[in-house]
């Protein structure tokens, strides 16, 4: 059995070890440890789910999973509706599982399949429903970019619907990342275990590229150059233009894709723009931060690139 | 309202509605490639069950959300079907209702396929988005204030060649954002020709 600790915080910064676990022997059963996280957020959630999902494909029996015995951790879970996707996927052990209750919640959007257009328009609507006063009265957004907020969300789904040719999963939460940045941030996170920027660019662009077409080499095309699997001269412009967005709003956004990650990487951040050799994960995932505004800024509009 | 020429007419698209209409379902926003390819096909089909020349009037009043990819289903292609010399009809194209997270989606689709529009945006007035060169952008804008005016006029107005602004209005005119001169010699500005415009 393959034994993977779950990091004590369960998000993007921490998600490799996760990923290690798709290195298990064929037939080799994976026990995913949760028993002390901590924290967790979309990022660390759907990342789980992906990984279990990859793993689960390869194994003949489900992976297991011993959910966090914190009381605060198992209600997040809840309430972001990790276990109705988990359960198809893990076999469940110990934590706090619970159900996800009705009434009020805090939660920008739980865990949400998208599987189709269709899918997009309730993500969106869900979101446009929740997500206004969260964005504009505790992230101080002014109510025009509260509504580019959706226009990335339905970007960024559709790329499963486009190019992933399977479904996916796409969550978005706020937090207080008082220590880490002084101010609340929205943290959206999409993922699929579709074909990946590789397979999807090799037919129209690999042959450009003479020493290797690799997943580094296809996530630069798409990310940096806007480079499509589409010959539509109008296609390839939604990371483009989410980027600028990102860019903007003093953010950053990541695409694992395969064995490589590239990022735009704002000032407050240090993770390396590309990062090569990764655990292989089929399709594509994606993390973006969005910093709130301080009151300045909400009210003058901020330069290209500038942090916030 | 200036007189435009006869064959001329103003025919409004509340776009909100028609993606309701034209894709069946309740959708109250313009995201995705599939709703913009409805939304498309619908204004197309009723501009020929119309069977005329017109000014289509894209409304986005009731717009909420605008994503690129409808943009440029919708919109961008939707102008690149009337340019070329086998277009179904003669269509122009002007935007109304256009708020500021409608515009930063309409530029950039537009800017990307090096297209115009001709846009009534809001607390702001009119004016034209897109890829505009600079002698294009005098000439539309002078055009604009007048409502009408011959090639001499508008080239006295933005000082510049009238072999270089016939240039510029053939080019708008390509692109659907202005009325290129009738048999008079008289260019059209698009909302001029609105009822309720001043002309």
């Amino acid at each position: 059995m393959k034994l993977i600790t779950l990091p004590l915080s369960l998000d993007e910064r921490y998600f490799e070890p996760i990923a290690r676990a798709v290195l298990a022997e064929p037939g080799e059963r994976v026990l995913f440890d949760g028993t002390h996280v901590r924290w967790v957020d979309p990022y660390g959630l759907i990342g789980l789910l992906a990984v279990g999902r990859a793993v689960r494909e390869r194994a003949e029996e489900l992976p297991l999973l011993k959910l966090p015995e914190s009381p605060d951790v198992g209600s997040y879970m809840a309430r972001m509706g990790f276990f109705e996707h988990a359960e198809p996927l893990f076999e469940l052990h110990g934590g706090q599982r619970r159900g996800r209750h009705d009434g009020v919640s805090d939660v920008l959007l739980e865990i949400t399949a998208v599987n189709s257009h269709a899918d997009v328009h309730s993500v969106v609507d869900l979101v446009n429903q929740r997500g206004m006063r969260i964005l504009t009265t505790q992230l101080n957004y002014p109510v025009r970019e509260a509504f580019q907020f959706s226009v990335i969300l339905s970007e960024v789904c559709q790329n499963i619907i486009e190019h992933a040719e399977t479904g996916g999963w796409v969550a978005t939460q706020t937090y207080n990342w008082q220590k880490r940045l002084g101010r609340k941030v929205v943290v959206i996170a999409v993922m699929d275990l579709g074909v990946g920027f590789r397979q999807s660019l090799a037919p129209s662009h690999a042959a450009r590229y003479p020493e290797a077409w690799t997943d580094a080499s296809a996530l630069e095309a798409a990310f940096m150059h806007g480079q499509t699997r589409f010959r539509d001269p109008g296609r390839g412009q939604g990371i483009q233009q989410i980027r600028k967005l990102v860019a903007r709003w003093g953010g950053r956004i990541s695409i694992r894709s395969g064995s490589a990650r590239i990022a735009d990487v704002p000032p407050w951040d240090d993770s390396p723009r590309l990062e090569q050799d990764l655990p292989y994960l089929p399709g594509a995932q994606i993390g973006i931060v969005l910093p709130a505004r301080v009151e300045a800024e909400a009210r003058a509009p901020a330069p290209a690139g500038a942090r916030s | 309202m200036s007189q435009a020429p006869a064959h001329l007419v103003p025919f409004s698209f509340d776009l909100s509605s028609l993606v309701k209409r034209s894709v069946a379902s309740l959708y109250s926003h313009l995201i995705t490639r599939p709703t913009g390819r409805a939304l498309r096909m619908g204004i197309e089909s009723q501009i020929a069950e119309l069977g005329a020349s017109c000014i289509s009037v894209l409304d986005f009043t009731q717009v909420v959300v605008l994503d690129y990819s409808c943009a440029d289903e919708a919109v961008a292609k939707l102008i690149q079907r009337f340019q070329p010399q086998d277009r179904p009809a003669e269509a122009y194209f002007l935007a109304r209702g256009v708020a500021d997270q409608h515009r930063e989606p309409l530029e950039a689709v537009l800017i990307r396929h090096g297209l115009v529009l001709s846009a009534d945006v809001e607390d702001v007035g009119y004016m034209l988005l897109g890829a505009p060169s600079l002698v294009e952008q005098l000439c539309w804008a002078a055009l604009e204030r007048a409502g009408t005016a011959t090639l001499s006029e508008l080239a006295s107005t933005v000082q510049h060649a009238e072999e270089e602004v016939a240039s510029a209005l053939e080019s708008l005119a390509y692109r659907r954002a202005l009325i290129p001169a009738d048999a008079s010699g008289t260019y059209y500005a698009l909302s001029a020709l609105l009822p309720g415009n001043p002309g």
